[in-house]
């Protein structure tokens, strides 16, 4: 397909998908959506949970961390006895303990780093049950998070913040089982596989040869793959697994799942707080950056590969094609790799180590810039609301008033907990990555070497950093060493945030609002989209620059060219 | 006494005052050079780290001088000398600021020390003995005598007698005023003197916590706390200088990994020109120089939160008398009875008024003259002035056998009436419409011929419809209080163009009015002086007490005006504004600033490892040292060029907050990004041409 024809069709589905999905998720965690009620209320009472009583921030987080702590040791344990449980036609043994806790705290982060390769290390019930139970509830838990946070500003002097066993629940049954189940059907009907019945062995009689081709229930792992922003695959080779993602069909459909909930919060947020504007102030800011972003790397991606180029192997008239799937070509590669980085998914429709520097780049961005362009589920909007905060800390104060934001005023413990949140990834990425290439064990790593080299550290850290789980491919990442650091990061890339962002949430609900007037700083004009994009750039750019310099801008310039 | 004494109190005031420095603003310049003098020396006392620590920000770049300091002895060399200097020196800025900020409280806190100066008291004993002893003996409830030429001792009410008294130690208002037992008048400040006759005064203050020592402490800044909004912004300082460590730290073994070796010194540097220095080193001089910049305008703010407050009031609660209107009302027309013309009114009304030398009787002298070039004749020997009196509630002339009197409506019917006149029809009728309009009429009768009425209104003071829509402007609402009738209210609210106004007002509804905007969030300021307004006072966001006032509502207000001039709470919230305009500015130029450090410094730090890292030098600097000395050169001088900005503040214009955030993102925000492009190529320049490097 046409890029121009494919980027058309993606504003008009996303827009369509702002506008209604927007609206029915804010009617869904508003308690206005009733229609699965026979089945979610006795999934409380299973739970015991009262979806009447709401909580305190300190009490919705504390649900929260018990109901991830749990899940990350189910999951590890199901990993771990993988081979002595059903489901498990190739009878895989366990996983190792290093990788079982990586990817364990990898999905239930909502990262989905995969240290391993899927068809021949995870039996179906790990894929199942394990994974991709966790890329349901882990996405909900994201959206759960943003949802609070919107409470908070929507809500006037209040102690709770919601529910938190009722955001997740709802989350699932109403809004991500009923999507992920009719795209799943389109998608089996494109040709991704989905059974249970073990590998297929085919025989050819003429050569004599015999060929095991590896499949499972892959079919709605992809939709929710995509949908919440998980990014964690069946197979190795992610959506380049003709498998996976089939069909030019299934490429764009893809595109569209993974951008619908984090693109259609924004209206859910504007929705909420009783101004449409607020949320197209900010989705504007997340369409600049992703478009920069994009355009960066679907730029560099029509270029030839200089070193193909010096071989005069192939003509690259198409761009670079080096780990590119031949059905997709560059371009639709890399929009769907910048997209799916752009979103906190990580998926991946060709080879990210492949790609130039300046695409390269391009990924590392959106990422560095905080994973807000638009982000993953949830996410992206609680981190750029962050961002919001402190753009009108700053704007704010130069028009002579108190900071306010959506009527809230931001004062000292706003400010706190804001900077953290949003200064925590940079720091945990940066200090890793120096550990990693200090270490011999981090050293050991990266295949390449050079400038490339620590690019490969550097976009690890910073990929489980934002709970993204893009690979730049090229580091060996399991190792003891990897495993470990990569949790880490994983971690409080999702928790070191999660927290703050709910003690904000409570913070702000508690506070009255101040009314609006002429001189209030307006929040939604182009005007302070515009201030929050610089925010977002000065931050990620002012704390990334020396290291983004040392690798692929150094790898660039030593083309002899900046573009 | 005149006709209206209940809206003679205040006396007239424009609406911008002048702003002359006097009292506690006896002033100098803002770089008098004894000033600089002490700041320069305050700049190196300064140094100490328990100061220091205060201050994440500088304390940051002092431990970072240590350590180029260590390197430079260890391995001396022009640059890492250089490096170590301008280190030293931005710190030096910094302290610098503060103490330029502090220095103009400072002089004028030894002032007024000086005026503090130990008095002797006359305490009176409970048998009635005077006893002669030391002011600061003195305890609450103490009873004193001053007598003409004494200094009153200490802060307290009169409870016996009446007095002129000279406050121009406090107020620099150099004409006495009348202090007298009961009433809002009756409260004294230490340290003014008598004048005349003799009083005596109940002590109200704790020795060391006079009016005047509070004063001291203010101006002076020593009891200084960090406001609301400034601990926030120090908050975000802090965790920008925190996220710079391991963005800095983590280039050690970056550059070891690409092969670079990486010099602690340009480490260093590197950190000291991300971290938001500029602001860091120019915050507090900023809330200093806004509380100065109050104590210029004659007004003690008790806290720096109650300055900053007064930049995010969105209601303004203004009374009528003296701060709308100018307080005196004015003839404004002549109207004549049926059958009578103008002139003949006037030339009455003229005459009746000639003795008259209140405000109103004056403006209908003036206004006869203005109308009809009626002048100031001579009446020969055989006339006499009727003085007012509470009993007729008239005045006038008795001139060749013509009784002229002006006077209350009822008074000169009844007048007119006795020698046997009659009421012309209609009169009532233009009486009653002219109350109702919020004017007040005067009647003026011949003998027994009443030959019309005169309009007396309040007047609008000018300019003040403008100050309004200003205000309106910046998104605050002005609400008029005032004891008038709802019609008259209504009236003056229109052509002042207030937002709103409260009618026959009591401190109740005043409090409740209050309570009611602050309930919809908004933050509300007030004038008052009165007993009555102490409770309102206190409940009001920013309560400016004047000084002609009663102790209860100074102690009640947060503020206190020394030239008791209403208006100035519109100086009040524009300087508010300003204090918090010039530190977001300020935080957003540093920051811009970062972005062409990080040109001059990156490319320098590996560009031996990596040519072509030489193409990030899009300033085309000399070499690595002189792109890291001219870009931490740059660093030191910024806040040096700033203090003026930050000691006088960013210019506020009373215009929306959209045109304002505009303006300032524009000169701050791409301000920020550019200047230091163009400073550090020069610096580059200048530095090269010294061939040092």
């Amino acid at each position: 397909m046409d890029l121009a024809l494919t980027l058309v069709l993606l504003l008009l589905v996303l827009a369509v998908a702002w506008r209604f999905l927007g609206s029915y998720l804010a009617a869904v965690y508003d308690g206005r959506v009733s229609w699965l009620g026979w089945f979610e209320r006795p999934v409380y009472r299973l739970l015991g949970v009262d979806p009447e009583r709401e909580q305190s921030w300190q009490r919705y987080t504390g649900s929260l961390a018990v109901f991830s702590g749990v899940a990350i040791l189910i999951t590890y344990a199901i990993f771990r006895f993988q081979g002595s449980l059903p489901f498990n036609p190739q009878h895989l043994g366990a996983v190792p303990p290093a990788l079982s806790w990586n990817t364990a705290v990898s999905f239930v982060t909502n990262t989905n780093w995969q240290n391993y390769a899927g068809e021949s290390t995870m039996s179906y019930l790990s894929q199942m049950v394990g994974l991709t139970v966790q890329q349901f509830v882990s996405a909900s838990v994201g959206i759960a998070v943003a949802i609070a946070l919107v409470r908070g500003f929507a809500r006037k002097g209040s102690p709770t913040i919601g529910n938190f066993w009722v955001d997740l629940i709802r989350g699932v049954i109403y809004v991500l089982i009923p999507v992920a189940f009719i795209a799943g059907i389109v998608f089996v009907g494109q040709g991704t596989v989905q059974t249970l019945a073990g590998p297929a062995v085919i025989h050819n009689p003429l050569t004599g040869l015999s060929q095991v081709i590896l499949r499972g229930p892959v079919g709605f792992m992809e939709t929710i793959k995509q949908l919440g922003t998980n990014g964690g695959g069946f197979f190795n080779a992610n959506g380049a697994h003709p498998f996976e993602d089939p069909t030019a069909l299934t490429l764009f459909l893809s595109i569209v799942l993974l951008l619908a909930i984090p693109v259609a919060l924004t209206y859910t947020f504007g929705k909420m707080v009783g101004n449409i504007r607020q949320g197209v102030a900010v989705l504007a800011a997340m369409i600049v950056l992703f478009g920069a972003w994009t355009a960066l790397t679907v730029y560099a991606e029509s270029q030839p590969n200089p070193a193909v180029s010096a071989a005069h192997a192939v003509a690259q008239h198409q761009g670079n094609m080096e780990g590119k799937e031949a059905r997709f070509g560059p371009q639709q590669t890399a929009l769907y790799n910048a997209a799916s980085t752009e979103t906190s998914t990580g998926s991946v429709a060709g080879a990210n180590d492949s790609f130039n520097p300046l695409g390269g780049l391009g990924l590392l961005a959106g990422m560095m810039m905080g994973e807000v362009s638009p982000g993953g589920v949830g996410s992206g909007l609680y981190t750029i609301l962050l961002f919001a905060l402190l753009a009108v800390f700053i704007g704010g104060l130069m028009i002579g008033r108190t900071p306010e934001y959506l009527g809230k005023k931001i004062q000292a413990p706003e400010v706190k907990l804001a900077s953290f949140a949003v200064l925590v990834m940079p720091i945990t990425v940066l200090v890793l990555t120096a550990l990693a290439v200090s270490l011999h064990a981090g050293r050991a790593g990266p295949s390449n070497a050079g400038p490339h080299a620590f690019s490969e550290i550097l976009y690890a850290f910073t990929s489980q950093g934002n709970n993204n789980g893009s690979a730049f491919a090229g580091l060996n990442g399991n190792t003891a060493f990897y495993n470990v650091t990569g949790s880490i990061a994983m971690l409080i890339g999702r928790f070191a945030i999660i927290v703050p962002v709910l003690a904000l949430a409570g913070v702000l609900a508690a506070k009255h609002t101040v009314p609006e007037g002429l001189g209030t700083f307006k929040t939604d004009t182009p005007l302070f989209t515009g201030i929050l994009i610089s925010v977002i750039v000065i931050v990620g750019g002012l704390t990334f620059f020396p290291a983004v310099s040392l690798g692929p801008i150094i790898e660039q310039l030593s083309r002899h060219r900046l573009f | 006494m005149s006709e209206s004494d209940e809206i003679n109190k205040a006396t007239p005031q424009g609406v911008t005052p002048q702003t002359t420095p006097h009292g506690v603003a006896e002033s100098r310049g803002l770089f008098d050079r004894q000033i600089l003098r002490v700041a320069a020396l305050g700049a190196v006392k300064k140094l100490d780290p328990r100061i220091q620590a205060r201050n994440p920000v500088m304390f940051v770049v002092l431990i970072g001088t240590v350590v180029t300091l260590y390197e430079a002895i260890r391995r001396p060399g022009v640059f890492t000398w250089s490096i170590t200097a301008w280190l030293l020196l931005t710190v030096l800025f910094a302290n610098f600021a503060e103490a330029m900020a502090e220095g103009r409280g400072k002089a004028q806190a030894d002032t007024l020390r000086r005026m503090r100066s130990e008095t002797e008291a006359r305490r009176l004993g409970s048998d009635g003995a005077e006893e002669r002893v030391p002011a600061s003996s003195l305890a609450k409830g103490d009873l004193v005598v001053c007598e003409a030429g004494d200094v009153i001792p200490s802060d307290g009410e009169i409870t016996e007698g009446i007095a002129s008294v000279d406050e121009s130690a406090i107020t620099g208002e150099s004409a006495p005023v009348i202090r007298e037992s009961g009433g809002d008048r009756s409260a004294v400040t230490g340290g003014t003197k008598v004048l005349s006759d003799r009083i005596v005064v109940q002590i109200t203050a704790e020795p060391g916590h006079t009016f005047l020592d509070r004063m001291i402490s203010l101006v002076e800044g020593s009891s200084r706390q960090r406001t609301p909004n400034e601990i926030a912004l120090t908050i975000l300082l802090a965790a920008l200088t925190l996220v710079f460590l391991p963005v800095v730290v983590a280039l050690q073994p970056f550059g070891h990994f690409a092969g670079a070796a990486v010099s602690v010194t340009v480490l260093v540097a590197l950190l000291v020109c991300l971290i938001p220095t500029t602001i860091g080193a120019l915050l507090s001089a900023i809330g200093i120089a806004g509380m100065d910049r109050l104590v210029q305008k004659n007004v003690l703010a008790m806290s720096g939160r109650a300055v900053e407050a007064a930049g995010d009031v969105q209601t303004l609660l203004l009374d009528k008398t003296g701060t709308i209107t100018l307080g005196n009302r004015m003839a404004s027309a002549f109207i004549p009875a049926a059958g009578r013309t103008e002139r003949e009114l006037a030339e009455a009304a003229q005459l009746a008024s000639l003795a008259d030398e209140t405000p109103e009787g004056r403006s209908i002298v003036v206004l006869a003259k203005e109308r009809f070039n009626i002048r100031e004749r001579d009446l020969g020997a055989d006339h006499q002035f009727v003085p007012f009196s509470a009993n007729t509630r008239m005045s006038g002339l008795d001139v060749d056998g013509h009784h002229i009197r002006k006077g209350a409506a009822d008074s000169v019917k009844a007048f007119v009436a006795d020698t046997g006149g009659t009421i012309p029809i209609g009169l009532d009728q233009v009486v009653e419409q002219l109350s109702r309009s919020g004017s007040t009429p005067l009647v003026v009768a011949d003998g027994s011929e009443i030959l019309g009425v005169i309009e007396l209104k309040d007047v609008v003071k000018q300019g003040i419809k403008e100050r309004f829509d200003q205000l309106r402007a910046v998104g605050i609402r002005t609400v008029m209080i005032t004891g008038d009738n709802p019609l008259t209210a209504a009236a003056i609210a229109q052509e002042a163009g207030v937002d709103d106004y409260l009618a026959e007002a009591t401190p109740e509804r005043k409090m409740d009015l209050i309570k009611a905007e602050q309930a919809g969030g908004k933050l509300v300021a007030m004038t008052g002086d009165g007993t009555n307004d102490a409770p309102a006072l206190a409940q009001a966001d920013v309560g400016v007490a004047m000084n002609t006032g009663t102790m209860a509502a100074k102690e009640a207000g947060n503020m206190v005006d020394l030239d008791s001039n209403p208006t100035k709470l519109i100086d009040i919230v524009e300087v508010g504004k300003q204090l918090l305009i010039t530190r977001g500015s300020l935080t957003t130029f540093s920051i811009a600033n970062d972005v062409a450090k990080y040109f001059a410094i990156i490319p320098a730090l590996f560009v031996a490892t990596y040519p072509q890292l030489n193409a990030l030098n899009i300033m085309r600097l000399h070499n690595a040292e002189t792109a890291v000395l001219s870009a931490v050169i740059f660093n030191a001088l910024v806040i040096v060029a700033l203090i003026p900005l930050a000691l006088r503040g960013v210019r506020f214009k009373p215009v929306g907050a959209a045109s304002i955030l505009r303006r300032n993102v524009l000169i701050y925000g791409l301000g920020g990004v550019v200047t230091p492009f163009i400073f550090i190529k020069l610096i580059d320049l200048i530095l090269t041409a010294t061939r040092f490097y």
